[in-house]
C-alpha cells in the first residue's frame, strides 16, 4: 500500500510533497507535542487525525495528547469560547478554579512528555492555563487559537490572556483575530484532508442511500447547512432563509450536525431548531454521531447549494469541505469565511436571512452559474486549503522559531 | 566555469504586526512605521499565501483601498506600482506613502472616510533551505525548472531581486559569468514580467524560456 505521502502527491503533485520532505529535514530530532481537549468532534480534533500521521511519516518525532476534565471543567471552556467569540458572559469564579485545578491534574499526567518537549502545541483555551504548571519546560510552547477572537468579551480574555502571553508565540487563523501579545503572532489558515472520510469521493450507491435513509426527494433542490448546533452558526437563520426562498421554490432544506463532546450547550440550540422548523416535512434537522464522517460528506455531495451563515466563524472548515466538493457556498460574512467564499467567484457572502434567501433563489435560476462557481471552488481549495499547505506552515513555523525574529532564515 | 548553481527551496510564514488601518490617513501614517518586511510581505506575499487570483490589482494596499476604501482612483494608481522598479525596499515605501498622500490632497472626504474592513500589516519570516541540487551548465536548468517548487521559483526569481547587488535574479545572475554565448538566455528572462501572474504561470514561462534556447542552440 502507498503512503500517505504518496496519496497526497496524486492530488497536489510532487513538487509540494518534496518541499515538505525538505523542511522535515531540518526538524529531524526535535521532540513535538500537541495537546487539545477532545479526541473526537470538532475541527480541531478533525485536523490533528491527520497533521499526526503525517508528522510520522515525514520521519518526525510527534505526539498528540488530550486532556480530560468534569463537567463544570467543560462548562468553564464553553463559556471562555463564547466569551472570546464575543459574548458578554461572566465565569463564576468557581469555574475559574475547577479550570485551573484541572490544569494541573491533567499536567501531573503529561509532565514527562511536555517538560522535555523541543516544541509545545497547545491548541485552544481549554489546555491553556497547563504552562503555568511547568516552569522548568526547556522547548518552545506555542499557543494556536483556532476561535474568532476579534471582539473577545474583555474580561474573559483578560483572564486567559494571563496564561497565553506566556507563551513563546501564537498561531491565529486569520491577523483579524490576533490580540496584542509580548510575542509574535503567527497567522495560519486551517484545512481539510482530501483523503479523509469526509471528503474523498463517494460511490454513487452510498448517496442514493443517503437519499433513502433521510427521506430526500432526489428531484427537488437541496439546501444544506452541516455544523454543530451553535448559536453563532445561526441555524435559525438558515431556516428563516429557506422559508423565504420556499414560497418560489419546492426546496429541501437539511441542517446536520454532530456534537463534540466539549460542547454541553448543544442540546438547548437544537431545541430551538426543532421547534422553528413548525415540523415541515421539507426541513431535515440530523443530529449526526461526531465520528458519522461518511454521512456528512454524502450530504454535501448530494446538495445543490451548501450554507455557512455563521455570525461568528474562526475560520469555517465545513465551507472549505462544501467547495472541494464543488459546491458554491452561501456564507456569512464573517471571519474565515470571507477568506474563502469570493463572491460571484465561489459563493456568495451574507449578512441576513433575506441575503441568503436572494443568493440562493439566484443560484438555482442560473444553473449554468451554479456549476461554474462550484468548479472554481473546488480548485481554490486544491491550491490553497488543503492539509499540505498546513503542514508546510506548521514546519516553517517551528523552523522560524528555533531562530527567533530572524525575517531571513538559513538553516546551514 | 564558475561555481554550480545552488538550487534552493524557501517557505513563508505570515506573523501579524498588530499594526491596522481603519482610514487612508491611518494608513500613510502606519506605512511610515511599518517594519520593511511588511512592505515587502504586501507586495510579494500574495504568490505564496492562500489568496484569490486577482488580475487587476496585486498589491494588498490596491486591493484594500478598492474594495473597503471604494476609491477607485487611488486604486489604480497604487495597482500600477510596480516593485521591480525600486532599488529597495525603503524606495517603495516612500513611492506608496507619495501616492496616497497626493490622494489625500486631492479629496476632502477621503481622509476621514472610515473602511468597511480594517487593513491589517502583516509581516513575513522566510525559511530557505538548500535542496542538495547542484547545476553546472545552463542547459541543465531546462530540465530542472518544470520540476521546482513553487517556492524555489519565488526564491530565486523573486527574493533574489533584493538580494542580489544587481537586482537581478538568481538564473540571470549565474549565468552572467558563463559570458557572451547567453546573452539571449538572459534577454528572454529579463522580458518575464514577474508581477501580475502567478508562481505556477512563472515556473512554465522560464521553463518556455529555458526550452526555447536549449532547442535553438541545438537547432
Amino acid at each position: 500500500m502507498a503512503g500517505l505521502l504518496e496519496e497526497y502527491e496524486k492530488i497536489v503533485g510532487p513538487d509540494v510533497i518534496d518541499q515538505l520532505r525538505q523542511l522535515a529535514t531540518l526538524l529531524k530530532g526535535r521532540k513535538i507535542v500537541h495537546v487539545n481537549s477532545t479526541r473526537e468532534g470538532g475541527g480541531v480534533a478533525e485536523i490533528l487525525h491527520r497533521l499526526i500521521p503525517l508528522h510520522f511519516e515525514l520521519g518526525l518525532d510527534v505526539r498528540w495528547d488530550v486532556i480530560t476534565g468534569n463537567r463544570e471543567f467543560y462548562q468553564c471552556t464553553k463559556l471562555m469560547h463564547n466569551a472570546l467569540q464575543g459574548a458578554r458572559v461572566d465565569i463564576p469564579l468557581s469555574l475559574l478554579r475547577n479550570y485551573e485545578e484541572a490544569a494541573q491534574k491533567n499536567f501531573e499526567g503529561l509532565q514527562e512528555h511536555l517538560q522535555g518537549a523541543d516544541l509545545v502545541f497547545i491548541h485552544d483555551p481549554q489546555p491553556a492555563a497547563l504552562i503555568r504548571s511547568c516552569p522548568e519546560r526547556c522547548g518552545k510552547w506555542i499557543w494556536r487559537c483556532h476561535i474568532d477572537v476579534s471582539h473577545p468579551y474583555r474580561p474573559v480574555w483578560q483572564y486567559l490572556r494571563r496564561y497565553v502571553r506566556q507563551y513563546d508565540a501564537s498561531i491565529w487563523s486569520l491577523s483579524e483575530f490576533a490580540q496584542p501579545l509580548p510575542h509574535p503572532l503567527f497567522l495560519i489558515a486551517p484545512s481539510i484532508d482530501p483523503l479523509s472520510e469526509k471528503n474523498s469521493d463517494v460511490p454513487l450507491r452510498e448517496l442514493e442511500k443517503i437519499y433513502e435513509r433521510y427521506h430526500l426527494d432526489p428531484v427537488r433542490p437541496i439546501i444544506t447547512q452541516i455544523s454543530r448546533f451553535d448559536r453563532f452558526k445561526d441555524p435559525i437563520g438558515v431556516i428563516q432563509s429557506y422559508k423565504l426562498v420556499k414560497e418560489f421554490l419546492p426546496i429541501q432544506l437539511v441542517l446536520a450536525g454532530g456534537g463534540a463532546t466539549d460542547d454541553p450547550e448543544g442540546e438547548e440550540v437544537l431545541i430551538k431548531v426543532r421547534s422553528a422548523s413548525d415540523n415541515d416535512p421539507d426541513i431535515h434537522v440530523l443530529l449526526l454521531p461526531p465520528d458519522d464522517h461518511l454521512t456528512i460528506n454524502a450530504l454535501q455531495r448530494i446538495s445543490d447549494i451548501v450554507l455557512q451563515k455563521s455570525t461568528r466563524e474562526g475560520f469555517g472548515l465545513t465551507v472549505t469541505e462544501a467547495m472541494w466538493k464543488g459546491k458554491p457556498v452561501i456564507g456569512g460574512d464573517t471571519g474565515g469565511i470571507r477568506l474563502q467564499v469570493i463572491n460571484h467567484h465561489t459563493g456568495f457572502l451574507v449578512n441576513t436571512p433575506e441575503g441568503a434567501a436572494l443568493r440562493i433563489r439566484y443560484l438555482l435560476k442560473r444553473r449554468e452559474k451554479l456549476h461554474e462557481i462550484g468548479e472554481k471552488a473546488h480548485q481554490f481549495v486544491l491550491e490553497n486549503f488543503l492539509i499540505t499547505r498546513h503542514l508546510r506552515e506548521y514546519l516553517t513555523l517551528m523552523v522560524a522559531i528555533m531562530y527567533e525574529t530572524e525575517d531571513r532564515i538559513e538553516p546551514q | 566555469m564558475g561555481d554550480a548553481f545552488t538550487v534552493k527551496d524557501c517557505a513563508l510564514i505570515a506573523i501579524a504586526t498588530g499594526q491596522l488601518a481603519e482610514t487612508l490617513r491611518e494608513m500613510r501614517d502606519r506605512l511610515e512605521t511599518a517594519p520593511a518586511s511588511s512592505i515587502y510581505y504586501h507586495f510579494w506575499g500574495g504568490l505564496l499565501r492562500p489568496r484569490f487570483d486577482d488580475p487587476e490589482f496585486q498589491n494588498d494596499f490596491a486591493i484594500w483601498v478598492r474594495h473597503s476604501l471604494h476609491d477607485k482612483p487611488l486604486a489604480e494608481r497604487l495597482a500600477l506600482i510596480d516593485p521591480t522598479h525600486f532599488d529597495d525596499l525603503e524606495d517603495l515605501r516612500r513611492e506608496l506613502i507619495d501616492v496616497i498622500e497626493e490622494r489625500l490632497d486631492e479629496s476632502e472626504l477621503l481622509p476621514w472616510t472610515k473602511a468597511s474592513q480594517r487593513f491589517y500589516f502583516v509581516r513575513s519570516q522566510i525559511v530557505v533551505f538548500d535542496t542538495g541540487r547542484r547545476v553546472h551548465e545552463p542547459g541543465e536548468l531546462a530540465s530542472l525548472i518544470p520540476h521546482l517548487s513553487v517556492g524555489s521559483i519565488f526564491y530565486h526569481f523573486i527574493d533574489a531581486r533584493r538580494r542580489t547587488p544587481t537586482g537581478n535574479d538568481d538564473f540571470t545572475e549565474w549565468i552572467q559569468g558563463f559570458g557572451e554565448e547567453y546573452t539571449r538566455l538572459k534577454k528572454g528572462i529579463a522580458a518575464i514580467d514577474p508581477y501580475f501572474t502567478n508562481l505556477v504561470e512563472l515556473r512554465e514561462e522560464l521553463s518556455c524560456v529555458f526550452e526555447e534556447y536549449r532547442g535553438g542552440k541545438g537547432a
